[in-house]
């Protein structure tokens, strides 16, 4: 069975990204002309099936917020294809796209710029049923009410303006608006990043919450460990734009095995429950800009070798239903 | 937090603790009150020509005195105020209309539509647009109404990049991402995200621009090619004070303060707005 090269799942998946890439442009370089370009997205493929909870996690930098931007099409991918919901979304654009749009939403990180400051709670939260023709007027007004209260908001918050609101609760509005529409996918961009840790597991619980009552599948991002394996079924590690493991939340917290995900649990106390001694990894991650070749990894890895240098290692089955993308695994 | 300093309670307190700010917008009040009940401040007819009292210094039956065909010159400040204020007002209204299309457009769509609004814009710049506006009203009929569309025409230019600016930012904020994964439309998310966010350093620029436009405008009468006499207009009434300078001074003087109090008042006002819309500009 092992052994494989990891190939995503596209059926029955809800959401299925095969070899997406993505670059951004930054500058010309001075020297010969060329346009810089940092390769956020490099080649990631990964799947979420309906109703489940996929967490990404990985550090600040590696493309996860695009990968995740992408997913929605908020972002359209340079080379590789999304399919959502047995759809190919990968180049739909227009009224296709918009209407697509309804069954996948978005929370944000940033509780402060995803609310328009100059509009009231109850148009933020019923927008998308304005725009679909599903609700105006008085309608959308008690509507929005009865799903701020499902999100523990007070009724009476509809009538008012997000900056009256705190970070938490202003994320609940911005939850309220991302299931408003009754999505199969909320993509989740470091929804509790932002808020006190107090308040992260209140948000947190709400989200899980309304994934059982609602059966969305989320694609959850996060920089946190602990919170990816609070909400997540399973987990894709990334690293300079490329996935570096992927597997079962459980397996992999209890046994990582990609040198850098045993590193990231290392640095989590009392997180991995395999004793471990702590592993220190020495250097700055390399720029997107320039990564650097063979293995994304190579040049903090412990287990380096020369041969991760040179040749870039696949996402292959290392143990039944685990995913690695390392040479000595 | 820069969006709860918005447009709020707390701006009206913020801009009423601000002295000048508060004062200037006394002197508009003042001057609103003065065009809308001329009666009230004048018991004169404004170009009731009274060849016995011409040249009359300041006097009791004729507070400000009287200028060279006996016209009392508080008359004619007082029904000049509502010139002033007119062309102010419309002239940046249409500025303001006008730049708030070019600037949206611009600023969301980029690419070309930007590249080619923009260089209009630099191009429109490139005039000095007080000969500008000479060399048009030299083509059409000096009126009040030609004025007013064309100070409009050459002012808002710098309007179209203030919005621009903005708008780069606005559209690049999680909330029209989010708007766009709710699936509203480009016209929906400017018009509804990102047109209201421009509105409090567009009201700033707004108000200072109608200091320039009344500035202008009295510039304009005052070369003979603005208000028509005998309409009054602090300009045209300065143009027969200027003949009489040397032994009338109460002719330049009075329309000369009105057009400097009304253009200071407008100027504390605006930057009073911008210090409340957004408390950490203030000082620069």
């Amino acid at each position: 069975m092992t052994g494989g090269i990891y190939r995503p799942e596209t059926d029955g998946a809800l959401l299925a990204m095969v070899n997406v890439y993505k670059t951004f442009p930054v500058r010309k370089s001075f020297f010969s002309g060329e346009d810089l370009r940092v390769r956020a997205v490099d080649g990631v493929s990964l799947t979420v099936p309906p109703g489940k909870t996929l967490g990404l996690v990985g550090e600040s930098g590696c493309g996860k917020t695009t990968l995740a931007r992408i997913a929605i099409r908020l972002l359209a991918p340079d080379s590789g294809s999304i399919r959502f919901d047995g759809n190919d979304i990968t180049r739909m654009e227009g009224e296709v796209l918009r209407v697509t749009r309804r069954q996948m939403q978005i929370v944000f990180q940033d509780p402060y710029s995803s609310l328009n400051p100059r509009m009231k709670v109850r148009d933020i939260v019923g927008e998308g049923w304005l725009v679909h023709g599903l609700a105006r007027g008085k309608e959308l007004r008690e509507r929005a009410e009865r799903l701020l209260v499902r999100v523990g908001m007070p009724a009476e918050a509809g009538g008012k303006y997000p900056h009256e609101f705190s970070g938490g609760q202003r994320q609940r509005i911005g939850i309220a608006r991302a299931i408003a529409l009754s999505p199969k996918l909320v993509v989740a961009d470091e929804p509790v990043s932002a808020l006190d840790v107090s308040v992260q597991a209140q948000i947190l619980n709400l989200l899980k919450d309304l994934q059982e009552e609602y059966g969305m599948a989320y694609l959850f991002v996060s920089h946190d460990l602990r919170v990816i394996r609070h909400v997540s079924d399973a987990v894709a590690v990334m690293y300079l734009g490329k996935v570096m493991e992927t597997g079962p939340v459980e397996d992999l917290f209890r046994e990582p095995l990609h040198p850098y995900t045993r590193s990231l649990l290392s640095a989590v106390p009392m997180l991995g429950d395999a004793p471990s001694e702590r592993i220190v990894l020495s250097g700055e991650i390399p720029s997107p800009i320039a990564p650097p070749p063979g293995c994304r990894f190579h040049t903090r890895c412990f287990m380096a070798k020369k041969e991760c240098a040179e040749v870039c290692p696949l996402l292959r089955e290392v143990a039944s239903g685990r995913f690695a993308a390392c040479h000595f695994l | 937090m820069k969006e709860s300093a918005g447009m709020g309670r707390g701006f009206a307190r913020r801009l009423l603790r601000n002295r000048l700010a508060a004062a200037g917008g006394a002197v508009i009040l003042f001057f609103f009150l003065v065009s809308a009940l001329p009666g009230l401040f004048s018991s004169h007819e404004p170009n009731r020509i009274d060849i016995v009292n011409i040249l009359r210094p300041p006097s009791a039956a004729h507070p400000l005195g009287t200028d060279d065909l006996g016209r009392d010159v508080l008359a004619r400040v007082v029904h000049g105020a509502r010139v002033s204020l007119k062309v102010g007002f419309v002239a940046v209204g249409i500025a303001t209309v006008l730049g708030l299309l070019v600037g949206l457009l611009s600023g969301f769509y980029g690419g070309w539509v930007d590249a080619v609004l923009m260089r209009f814009v630099d191009m429109m710049l490139c005039f000095p647009t007080f000969f500008l506006i000479l060399s048009v009203i030299a083509f059409l009929e000096p009126s009040i109404w030609n004025i007013m569309a064309v100070i409009g025409l050459t002012g808002w230019m710098g309007v179209a990049r203030l919005v621009r600016a903005e708008t780069l930012s606005l559209k690049e904020r999680d909330f029209v991402a989010a708007a766009r994964a709710q699936g509203a439309g480009d016209a929906r998310i400017i018009l509804r995200h990102v047109l209201p966010n421009t509105l409090a350093p567009i009201l700033v620029a707004a108000t200072l621009g109608v200091a320039g436009a009344i500035l202008t405008e009295s510039a304009l009468s005052f070369l003979g090619i603005g208000v028509q006499p005998p309409t009054p207009s602090w300009g045209n009434i300065l143009t027969a004070g200027k003949d009489n300078i040397e032994y009338a001074w109460w002719l330049s003087l009075f329309p000369g303060l009105a057009i400097l109090v009304t253009v200071l008042g407008y100027n504390l006002l605006g930057e009073g707005i911008r210090d409340a819309a957004d408390p950490r500009l203030k000082g620069r």
